[in-house]
């Protein structure tokens, strides 16, 4: 696997509802096989720019590119064949209330291949049992708690290998541990599967594990300040905004200790 | 031995007595199916004495998640056999991904059982389940008139803002709708009087017949159905809604009752608003069945309004419009009522929807037989 192989490029990107400017002149570029994560504080647009990457938004200015080609200037059929090559995990799972648990992650299946239903059953068994939700198939999202709702919502996402995972807040609302292992799986995912996987969060600790970068937004001068490895980026970066998030808003700037 | 399987990607070999080794080679990509673990299979049941299963993957070039799958159900056949299942010979991420998958072991008390309900227990929870949605009902029934009455004392938490709104939603916007229904049904109304009191020379009864029908039965039940499933439903959805978001349960920790709050408003606005969009109803649907008459049967303008105005009687009228009012109350309580008592996922909401129309309409239709009963036995 090439691992310089850029494979999302966002150019000069300008987010907005309607005229209200949610951020300006962003541009990033997210290597294949790496763990990118958009930091910033509540409201600064996260999310925003997360909707812009999975394409359920027009950008109003700029682009963004996947393997080199823009999102919005493909055709229909392009454009569904790409998004195919996309897993989201939304913030709070956004699992089908109707289904179950294993007719959540088979609806994928079904629909995008053409296997037969005891290979389909097999893999959702096996995408179930790595978020740890092995014996659960049955359940209805209603049935079980949030946080593994969560965990559902990550297997349906991984159902089809994609290329990219886009990740919404994924340790809000689990517990220390569950965080920690969704960590884990995202790290193994990256390692094994050569997965790229795109993180929002504005937790520290899991932004020290996982990253290998990051852009920060800011959401008074509504534009990004840096990009880069956030450890490295707290041993080096001056900027006084970002350091103040990285180490919650301790000068002294041991908090990175505390949060791992 | 040596033998290949239904899969080119695998090779199963007998390297020990005791041990067999899979080699998984080239781009496994899409290749593996989930009978590929037959090979798994058949080497472990062929083999006597078979003691460890083992893995070689130095030619493999490609893979997906099938291959994780594959491993796990070989994995699972070792176990049932009791064999060693050794994952050293798999690359670091493969073996990673399958320990993972591994990592939580299957809660064994999580699958649901399908379990057969006997018939004749099946009849008996259903019956226990209807006496339970009964009792709810009646809860309910009984919040309700404990809210309207402390409305009537000034010590409901409730806002007249929200009864207006609400006013605003299902009265002076439905005026479209209700005005199109009740002109086609005084339309029809007229048309199939006229065929048959033409034959006796009694056009001019037509008025009469549409006066009367209207003004008593059809004004206030089309009215009612056509509420019903335009703000009954809303309702419903809406309150289901507010569930599904914690909305009411928030509410119910500051202390607020939901039926003052949420419900009591939507019921005093419909039973406010129904005799006005009653009254208008009649009006329009006696106009249809003006228009079929001028224009069809030998009538004059003049002869056909006189004689309405003769046929309709003012116990008619309230007695319609006191119904309309009725009806709004049942609209409101069937889509409120269906709303609180709705699930915490999209589904219910949609179910709790449905559900809030049907109770409202048979709630309507039986209420108004029940009506016609009382009415007869009067003389009203």
């Amino acid at each position: 696997m090439n691992t310089d192989q850029i494979k999302i490029e966002i150019q000069n990107l300008t987010m907005a509802y309607g005229s209200f400017v949610v951020m300006r002149d962003i541009t990033a570029r997210v290597k294949q096989g790496s763990v990118f994560v958009i930091m910033g504080n509540s409201g600064s647009g996260k999310s925003t720019l997360l909707r812009h990457m999975i394409g359920l938004q027009r950008p109003t200015q700029g682009d963004v590119l996947y393997d080199g080609r823009s999102f919005w200037r493909l055709d229909d059929e392009a454009r569904r064949a790409q998004l195919r090559k996309y897993g989201v995990l939304f913030q709070s799972g956004a699992l089908w209330s109707s289904m179950t648990l294993a007719e959540n992650v088979a609806l994928p299946l079904i629909e995008y291949t053409d296997w037969s239903a005891a290979d389909c059953e097999d893999i959702v068994r096996l995408k179930l049992a790595l978020v740890g939700l092995n014996g659960f198939e049955d359940y209805y999202p209603a049935e079980i708690s949030g946080g593994m709702r969560k965990r559902a919502g990550l297997a349906r996402a991984m159902a089809l290998d994609p290329e990219i995972l886009f990740f919404d807040e994924p340790s809000a609302g689990l517990d220390p541990i569950s965080s920690r292992n969704l960590d884990q799986l995202i790290l193994e995912l990256r390692d094994s599967l050569g997965t790229t996987v795109v993180v929002v969060t504005h937790e520290l600790a899991s932004i020290f594990m996982i990253a290998d970068d990051a852009i920060f937004l800011d959401a008074d001068t509504r534009t990004m300040r840096v990009q880069g490895n956030p450890r490295e980026l707290l041993k080096h970066s001056h900027d006084t905004k970002l350091r103040a998030f990285l180490t919650r808003g301790d000068p002294s700037g041991t908090a990175q200790s505390d949060a791992l | 031995m040596t033998a290949t399987g239904a899969n080119s990607n695998l090779l199963v070999e007998k390297v020990s007595p005791g041990a067999v080794l899979i080699r998984i080679s080239g781009n496994c990509r899409g290749q593996l199916k989930s009978h590929s673990v037959e090979v798994a299979r058949q080497a472990l049941d062929q083999t006597s004495g078979l003691k460890c299963l083992s893995f070689e993957t130095t030619a493999l070039t490609g893979w997906d998640s099938r291959l994780i799958a594959f491993l796990r159900n070989c994995a699972e056949l070792c176990r049932e056999r009791n064999v060693e299942f050794r994952d050293e010979g798999l690359t670091d991420g493969i073996r990673r991904l399958l320990r993972l998958a591994q990592a939580v072991p299957e809660r064994s008390d999580a699958r649901h059982a399908s379990v057969r309900i006997p018939f004749l227990q099946g009849i008996g929870e259903h019956v226990l389940k209807g006496s339970a949605s009964t009792r709810e009902w009646f809860t309910f029934l009984g919040e309700n008139i404990v809210a309207l009455a402390n409305l009537l004392r000034g010590r409901a938490q409730f806002r007249w803002a929200d009864a207006f709104f609400v006013m605003e939603q299902c009265g002076p916007q439905a005026l479209g709708i209700v005005a199109l229904i009740n002109f086609l049904m005084g339309l029809i109304l007229a048309f199939v009087g006229a065929v048959q009191l033409m034959k006796f020379g009694a056009s001019i009864y037509v008025a009469d017949l549409v006066g009367i029908a209207t003004v008593r039965e059809m004004g206030c039940v089309m009215t009612g159905i056509i509420l019903c499933g335009r703000t009954g439903a809303a309702f419903a959805a809406q309150l289901g809604t507010m569930k599904v978001n914690e909305e009411i349960s928030a509410l119910e920790t500051f202390g607020i009752s939901p039926v003052e709050f949420l419900v009591l408003p939507r019921m005093v606005a419909l039973i406010l608003v129904m005799p006005f969009l009653c009254a208008f109803a009649d009006l329009i649907s006696i106009a249809g069945g003006f228009v079929v008459s001028i224009s069809m049967l030998d009538v004059s303008a003049t002869e056909y309004l006189n004689r309405t105005i003769h046929a309709i009687q003012l116990k008619s009228f309230l007695l319609g419009i006191g119904k309309g009012s009725f009806f709004g109350f049942l609209v409101a309580y069937a889509g409120c009522l269906r709303g609180m008592q709705s699930g915490y996922s999209a589904a219910a909401v949609g179910e709790a929807t449905t559900r809030s129309v049907v109770t409202g309409i048979t709630a309507i239709i039986a209420s108004d037989g029940i009506f016609a009963i009382l009415c007869n036995a009067l003389h009203i």
